[in-house]
């Protein structure tokens, strides 16, 4: 079990190995889009995982990328189809992002690095803990960012009026793309010197 | 004529790639440990885009979008198969990507030297997919505009990648708090440049 869990902590596939930010930071403006995001990710990592792994001995080497590729883009569009038949207000924040979990980094490096040379129910826990691990980081950039930028928390207003009355402002710069950034800056600093 | 000007300057500054959409930032981390590596890299980045979005463009207009098949004849004027875009854009991306290493290598081996190396890399960057995903969705009339679109696009991620290189390359002569060192300052100095070319939302 305990090899599992590296990814939400020591090998986090963000803060350690900088892999899939890409498509993610530009969705953590509030926690509602950012807690979406993160379950699609970790269920398409999941599941191409887990198909990737089945067909490991069949896929020959040269067009494995192209392989990988399309069961990674089948899984994205089951799940892009979903949302938008049952989230559509969050499908429509998310816009194009939910597309490009398509070229998400974790996803390709767990396929290369995990699926093809593990069986498939390792390769799906791998894949299930990778997703959770990248969806943490999202999350707790999401609530500091929602939190700080709008003082809501899941849409709900958390800083009391009287605070506001008392001369309080939200701080409208966390709403802004760059500090998302930031504030992933930030957290590799936290991380690294914990652990050092 | 000035629309599709317009749309190049938008996509190189306010809508940057890297900066607002935060697109490509894997390899963008990566391969920005000295100037010249990068500049290759945005080159090849810019050339992929500048290819890759007006023929997805095409592709959407005549395959995809609701009512494109008409031109096949009345019986498919009601098809809409805009739910398998996703599907078809990687495979162009990826297709036009092996496709542009065979022609290089063969007809233009100086820049296939150049560029070589990081067009495998390109067909999973998402800069390039993310760049035919906003053109589905922000409709242009024509071909051209895409193709401006692309391109400024390109030229904004090579913007971003050379200026956070040549940044990159003094900070190793500076002193950074021990824990802060590699990955966690490169994402403060992103952010910061940013913030910077927020400035640009003016124009």
């Amino acid at each position: 079990m305990k090899k599992y869990l590296g990814p939400l902590s020591k090998d986090n596939p963000i803060l350690v190995q900088t892999l899939g930010v890409c498509s993610a930071l530009a969705v953590t403006a509030q926690m509602k889009p950012a807690v979406v995001m993160a379950l699609s990710v970790t269920v398409v990592c999941a599941f191409s995982n887990l198909i990737i792994s089945l067909l490991r001995n069949t896929i020959p080497p040269r067009i494995r990328i192209i392989v990988q590729l399309l069961v990674v883009s089948f899984f994205v569009i089951l799940v892009d189809q979903l949302l938008q038949a049952m989230l559509y207000d969050v499908s429509k924040i998310l816009s194009v992002f939910v597309g490009l979990i398509i070229t998400n980094c974790i996803i390709m490096g767990r396929l290369e690095a995990f699926a093809l040379s593990h069986k498939p129910i390792p390769s799906l826990m791998d894949g299930m803990m990778n997703g959770l691990g990248y969806g943490l980081v999202l999350v707790v950039v999401a609530f500091f960012r929602e939190l700080l930028g709008s003082g809501t928390l899941w849409n709900h207003p958390v800083v009391p009026a009287s605070w506001y009355a008392a001369g309080y402002m939200n701080n409208g710069l966390m709403i802004l793309p760059p500090m998302a950034l930031i504030l992933v800056g930030v957290l590799i600093w936290a991380k690294n010197s914990l652990t050092s | 004529m000035s629309d599709i000007f317009n749309i190049f300057v938008r996509s190189v500054f306010i809508d940057n790639m890297v900066f607002a959409y935060f697109l490509g930032m894997c390899s963008y981390l990566a391969v920005s440990k000295d100037v010249k590596t990068a500049f290759g890299l945005g080159l090849a980045v810019s050339f992929v885009l500048a290819v890759t979005v007006p023929v997805n463009y095409l592709m959407d207009k005549y395959l995809l979008q609701a009512g494109a098949l008409s031109w096949l004849g009345e019986r498919f004027a009601a098809v809409d198969l805009s739910f398998l875009s996703l599907i078809l854009f990687i495979a162009v991306i990826a297709g036009i990507v092996q496709l542009l290493e065979m022609v290089m290598e063969r007809y233009l081996p100086a820049l296939y030297m150049a560029l070589g190396i990081f067009l495998p890399l390109i067909a999973v960057n998402c800069a390039i997919l993310g760049g035919s995903l906003f053109m589905q969705e922000k409709n242009f009339p024509t071909v051209i505009h895409s193709f401006s679109y692309a391109l400024g696009s390109g030229l904004g991620w090579l913007l971003a990648i050379v200026a956070f290189a040549a940044i990159r390359e003094r900070l190793k002569f500076s002193n950074i708090p021990v824990p802060l060192r590699g990955n966690g300052i490169a994402y403060i100095i992103t952010g910061l440049l940013g913030i910077g070319f927020m400035a640009f939302l003016g124009i």
